[in-house]
């Protein structure tokens, strides 16, 4: 082979790679839009947080409210069931989660039933307000609540996750224990979420 | 087409010889009608024609329906209810819709089994039967997103599942599903997209309908024998085969009509029969129904994803060797995308040399047993997940991926197989004698 065609080899070659560079480029540029008007849009992103008045919420009660679009369930526990609950850290080691998944502590905290509740307004016990997303982290099914399955918490119906007093998975498909979103009382009767 | 060979279309008036020096369309329409079909072709060959009347049936309705429908969250159970009440004959267009989705599962399960029996997926039709592969996934994929359409209880709540299961993939899993549903949890967002793609899918379909049609011309039908048509030359050719038209086409449409007799009395009679009551409620996302199951044909599917929980040994076995990064929930989601993936690399796992099951004695066997393992794996998936329920599903589940991974690949290798006969034209005569030697025909063809 000459020179001279090495030469013009050469230049083909670079004309090809940079053709075919432009041309993947472009087809990235045109096809990431597409692809990413499927993200959450701007409306659907502005974070919301709503402010629930709890103060009509007996203890042995439980309000179901929808916060971005997901049920959060907000429980205000009887004091038979705190104890329970509290007792139930005592299985801690055969928890299959053993985070608390609590958004308002850090990512290593517990799963204890202190680190799972809600710090109590003025002038009420420890451990009685707990809440939580109403979204089984198996599948996204609503579990139903009132003391439903094997350990008196909460019970997915679709595949059979239990959860217990302190919404902690105990049995069943279901990964990690029901998360527990940003929430503190901004006064004795209203909880704000987000 | 087909290597077969046969009379082509030859345009004789001026006026077709005008078309076909321009575009040879009539030619191409004539060789698709014509080709010819292997002739002892039994009754398990006509689910083509009724899918794709189905696929045709479902377009027709479905743009009907859009005409009156409204893909908002606040409207769209209203809009199907003020379809079933106001619209004009709108109750029976959408009856006819909603049933005619089974009717297309119940066509492909019977075609795909068929397949399965006589070997029709083995080479040369590889290509086929992966397009027909493609073809399930998108079929479950549109029938899916209709189901969301009108909105009821259990279109949202299966919604909020079957996006779950794309959240079960580590790392990246809750990205996708939010990328899916435009949002952290199901809403307008998806609601609008799976209209989208609901309307889009068919066509998809239809087009691969073409390519499907396409790859088995060129290798020519399967059939109850599994032996391939003489292509030496055109009178042997013919003698194993009779042209598409008229023979299959009369025959097929005779099948049809019979399946649609059926079809229209539950259409007719019971049309909720095979739909669940809760999607007669509008969507809630403070509950979900108290026993959520997808419709009949995603249940087989769906018992071998429940089926796989934590306390399976494999499982842990598998958790443990990944560092727990395939969890119970994610293994859960790769068995059931696993259980089609399988089935699709059946023309690579069957290491027999004979193609047809009707000449592999132990085959037969084991072949039943699938189709049996299918139905209870669709009877347990409509199950609570319960004793003995999940020990049922667990089995079924086994049974289904050893058919294909162990018993496919060895049964191969061990079973003594039957000789086939050695054309078509052999195995036709054997049922139908030939006129003149005074034999009367029996009545019941091939298989």
């Amino acid at each position: 082979m000459s020179h001279a065609d090495d030469h013009q080899g050469t230049r083909r070659d670079f004309l090809y790679y940079a053709t075919a560079s432009a041309g993947v480029v472009v087809t990235g540029a045109a096809v990431w839009p597409m692809v990413n008007q499927m993200n959450p849009s701007a409306d659907v992103l502005a974070l919301a947080s709503i402010r629930v008045d709890v103060a009509d919420v007996a203890p042995g009660m439980q309000l179901t409210v929808l916060w971005q679009g997901k049920p959060v369930f907000i429980r205000h526990r009887t004091g038979v069931e705190i104890q329970e609950a509290a007792a139930q850290d005592a299985e801690f080691d055969s928890f299959p989660d053993k985070n608390a998944q609590n958004e308002n502590l850090g990512d290593d905290a517990l799963a204890t039933d202190e680190n799972r509740t809600l710090a109590s307004p003025e002038g009420e016990g420890a451990g009685a307000w707990i809440v939580q997303m109403g979204v089984c982290t198996h599948l996204g099914c609503v579990p139903l609540g009132d003391g439903a399955g094997d350990f008196g918490g909460w019970f997915c119906p679709c595949h059979g996750s239990h959860y217990d007093l302190a919404g902690r998975i105990r049995k069943g498909p279901a990964p990690r224990n029901l998360p527990v979103p940003p929430a503190a009382f901004v006064d004795g009767t209203t909880i704000e979420l987000g | 087409m087909g290597g077969i060979p046969h009379d082509h279309y030859e345009p004789k008036s001026s006026g077709e010889k005008w078309l076909h020096s321009r575009l040879p369309i009539v030619g191409l329409l004539y060789d698709t009608l014509m080709i010819p079909t292997p002739k002892n072709l039994n009754w398990m060959w006509i689910w083509g024609i009724v899918l794709v009347f189905t696929l045709v049936l479902q377009i027709a309705t479905g743009i009907v329906l859009v005409m009156h429908y409204v893909p908002h969250v606040d409207m769209a159970f209203a809009s199907v209810e003020h379809i079933m009440r106001d619209v004009n004959g709108g109750h029976m267009i959408r009856y006819f819709h909603m049933n005619g989705a089974s009717l297309f599962f119940v066509a492909v399960y019977a075609h795909m089994f068929r397949s399965l029996y006589y070997g029709s997926y083995k080479a040369p039709r590889e290509v086929t039967w992966i397009v027909g592969m493609l073809m399930y996934l998108l079929m479950m994929g549109t029938a899916f997103m209709g189901y969301v359409l009108p909105w009821g209880q259990m279109s949202f709540h299966g919604t909020a599942v079957i996006t779950g299961l794309f959240g079960a993939i580590p790392f990246v899993g809750e990205s996708i599903q939010t990328w899916l549903l435009g949002a952290s949890a199901v809403g307008q967002p998806a609601l609008n997209r799976f209209f989208s793609l609901h309307y889009l899918l068919p066509f998809v379909l239809l087009g691969l309908t073409i390519v499907h049609v396409w790859a088995f011309h060129t290798t020519g039908n399967n059939n109850p024998t599994g032996v391939e048509v003489r292509r030496t030359s055109k009178e042997e050719a013919a003698k194993d085969t009779l042209p598409f038209w008229p023979y299959f086409v009369i025959k097929d449409l005779f099948a049809l009509a019979v399946i649609l007799v059926v079809f229209v009395a539950i259409v007719g009679f019971m049309p909720n029969y095979l739909g669940h009551p809760d999607n007669y409620i509008p969507a809630n996302p403070l509950a979900t129904p108290s026993h959520i199951v997808p419709e009949w044909y995603f249940l087989p599917f769906y018992a071998i994803l429940r089926a796989f929980t934590a306390d399976v040994w494999l499982v842990q076995i598998v958790q443990f060797l990944s560092f727990g990064i395939i969890d119970a929930k994610f293994f859960g989601v790769l068995a059931m995308f696993g259980a089609i993936a399988v089935m699709a690399l059946a023309p690579w796992l069957d290491t027999s040399s004979v193609r047809s099951g009707r000449y592999r004695p132990t085959f037969k066997w084991w072949f039943w047993l699938l189709v049996i393992d299918f139905i209870v794996l669709m009877w347990v998936g409509a199950r609570p997940a319960e004793f003995p329920y999940d020990w049922i599903s667990l089995v079924a589940s086994a049974y289904w991926f050893a058919y294909f991974l162990v018993i496919l690949p060895l049964l191969g290798v061990l079973e003594k197989p039957n000789t086939p006969p050695a054309t078509i034209e052999d195995d036709f005569n054997a049922h139908y004698a030939p006129k003149g030697e005074g034999k009367a025909p029996i009545a019941e063809p091939a298989e």
